[in-house]
């Protein structure tokens, strides 16, 4: 669905995006992390023909892009950024103009009731559809961040392109938006989206990418990078006494908390109950995202570090 | 997309409220002249003003002379300055172009708005100046004579210069040139000078458009556009800069009033429409050549 070859840009002498080979299939929700100020906003207006690349190909639906950014474009979604509209118009007649400017244009009469049908339908999947008739400067940070996602979904994109889809968001809106994605996905839609919240990527993505000063240093499935690592973690009371018992196997120790380098946690579980053992917890160790990202970044590069 | 950009701009209250501004400073002189039956001498104040009183179809011309000098210019410039800048600042340009909008056909969008919005303002200047002309100023009086520009609102003084306004008293109106001139005639002159001065404002436009893709604040863009104007005014009136006065934006603002000559004195008409041709292609186009390449990261 994307896929970038050595994508670069350079911004004088700086390198905001350095060598990217990104690869995003139909059918991924596609999270890339990175720190603030990684080449995750540049990556994403690259994509969309905004920034035009110093180096490195892109292709969007197997069509280069930007040269093809009129045909691509048309089933793309997108949020960049912060959303922006018309803050005197109405939601409403903020995604009509959107829609209009469009390659379906103003259009007849019925091409603008199936203009509102489609606005109908974009307040709706947002929970805008009580709100739509009031000016925008009116709505919360939260609204606006819905309204963005309605101007993103009007087209019936094939492919969601979000920037920081979470910002401005509650707890409950988070809930929502990730309902909202996983649904679109499951109706086919490739969604592809940054953030630098690793749990709502964990939450809600198939697949990650990291960024890390303009470089990619990790794409992987989530599935793969969140398998188990052939270790249990167990909590029990008798920790002592599974520390004799399993000497040498157990890696680290904090109070209870044992992480025991094994395999099969209900074959230690029997093993370590027939041994009178109690056991509270018992199951394999995964690594989170949290360790997955921090392994392969430095710090952020709004990180002011002393100087070395 | 240009009926998108129409539609904006019709749906913002900016638009109508700028143009009841500058409808309405002919309309308070009106109401001045009117109650007071004072106009200024001949050759002294805007340009006509001194002959509405015995014509009030005349009018027309007095107001476009009293809106031309800055309060056209600053709409003009503000509108065109804000096209890209503007929206760039409120975020929806990259939301636009991801539409996808092509950038050529943004900006063309953008110019086709600007234009629709200064002939919309000309037009309207002209035609409420005419109803309160007539009805304030009263219908036109024989040997109504229009003589009375102001000083240098021609910079081509001496030719086909003001005659003494002794009217044969045949027509509605005098001509500047002492001719009588009949009301279609004046109709007929009047809209050509609508046509010139949106010319004009075309430059305006060009120049502020042009800016407005350099920078994302369109209130720089606005007064960077202003600026020129006014450098462009200074070096009309300086002596020394008389090598390039013929290339000055500005230099052929006035001779619309050649359109109110009998017969009409075409030749810094022409000069004035040449040249603003050439100062809206060389901006529109360096406004292309930077909006279409350029990163936008706003």
């Amino acid at each position: 669905m994307i896929i970038t070859r050595a994508l670069t840009k350079r911004y004088g002498a700086v390198e905001a995006v350095r060598a990217v080979d990104l690869q995003v299939r139909e059918g991924d929700r596609y999270g890339l992390l990175g720190p603030n100020g990684s080449g995750k906003t540049t990556l994403v207006r690259m994509l969309l023909g905004l920034v035009y690349a110093t180096s490195g190909e892109i292709e969007v639906m197997g069509r280069r892009m930007p040269r093809h950014a009129h045909e691509v474009l048309q089933h793309v979604g997108a949020l960049i950024e912060q959303p922006a509209a018309y803050p005197h118009l109405s939601a409403r007649a903020n995604l009509a103009l959107f829609d209009a400017a469009g390659p379906r244009g103003l259009g007849s009469r019925r091409s603008r009731r199936g203009r509102r049908g489609r606005i109908d339908e974009a307040l709706e999947q947002v929970g805008l559809a009580g709100v739509g008739r009031r000016p925008v400067k009116a709505y919360s940070l939260g609204m606006r961040q819905r309204l963005g996602l309605a101007a993103a979904l009007i087209g019936r994109p094939r492919l969601l392109i979000l920037d920081e889809p979470g910002n401005g968001l509650d707890p409950r809106g988070i809930a929502d938006l990730r309902e909202l994605l996983i649904g679109l996905n499951e109706t086919g839609v490739t969604v592809f989206l940054s953030s630098h919240l690793l749990a709502e990527v964990e939450q809600l993505c198939t697949r990650v990418g990291v960024l890390d000063s303009g470089s990619l240093v990790l794409q992987e499935d989530l599935a793969v990078l969140r398998a188990p690592t052939g270790r249990i973690l167990l909590d029990s009371p008798d920790a002592d006494r599974v520390c004799a018992i399993l000497d040498g196997q157990v890696e680290q120790r904090d109070g209870q908390r044992l992480l025991i380098r094994h395999a099969d946690p209900a074959e230690l579980n029997s093993r370590l109950v027939a041994a009178g053992l109690r056991v509270q917890a018992i199951g394999p160790h995964r690594r989170t995202l949290e360790e997955v990202v921090l392994s392969v970044t430095g710090t952020g590069s709004d990180h002011i570090g002393r100087p070395s | 997309m240009i009926g998108v950009e129409l539609v904006k701009l019709v749906r913002r209250p900016r638009t109508w409220i700028s143009l009841t501004l500058t409808c309405a400073l002919p309309f308070i002189v009106a109401v001045f002249i009117a109650v007071t039956h004072l106009t200024p001498p001949p050759g002294q104040g805007s340009a006509f003003l001194s002959a509405v009183l015995q014509s009030g179809a005349l009018y027309p011309a007095a107001a476009l002379a009293m809106v031309l000098p800055v309060f056209l210019p600053i709409a003009t410039a503000v509108v065109a300055g804000d096209s890209i800048a503007g929206e760039a600042t409120t975020g929806t340009l990259r939301y636009l172009l991801v539409r996808p909008v092509g950038r050529t056909r943004l900006l063309v969008a953008k110019l086709i708005s600007v234009t629709s919005y200064v002939v919309l303002v000309v037009v309207a200047v002209t035609v409420t100046a005419y109803a309160t002309g007539v009805l304030l100023l009263g219908p036109s009086q024989a040997g109504a004579v229009a003589h009375s520009i102001g000083p240098g609102s021609t910079p081509v003084s001496g030719v086909g210069a003001p005659t003494a306004g002794v009217s044969p008293g045949a027509g509605a109106v005098t001509s500047l040139s002492g001719t009588p001139l009949s009301l279609l005639q004046l109709a007929e002159r009047t809209v050509g000078a609508i046509a010139f001065i949106a010319v004009s404002m075309l430059g305006v436009a060009a120049i502020a458009l042009f800016l407005s893709t350099i920078t994302s604040s369109a209130l720089g863009a606005a007064l960077g556009a202003l600026a020129a104007l006014v450098a462009s005014e200074i070096l009309v009136t300086l002596n020394a800069a008389a090598v390039i006065q013929p290339y000055l934006p500005t230099r052929y603002w006035l001779a619309w009033i050649d359109f109110f000559r009998d017969p009409i004195f075409w030749r810094n008409i022409d000069r004035g429409f040449a040249i603003q041709a050439v100062y809206v292609v060389v901006f529109l186009g360096a406004a292309w050549a930077n909006f279409s390449t350029k990163d936008i990261t706003a």
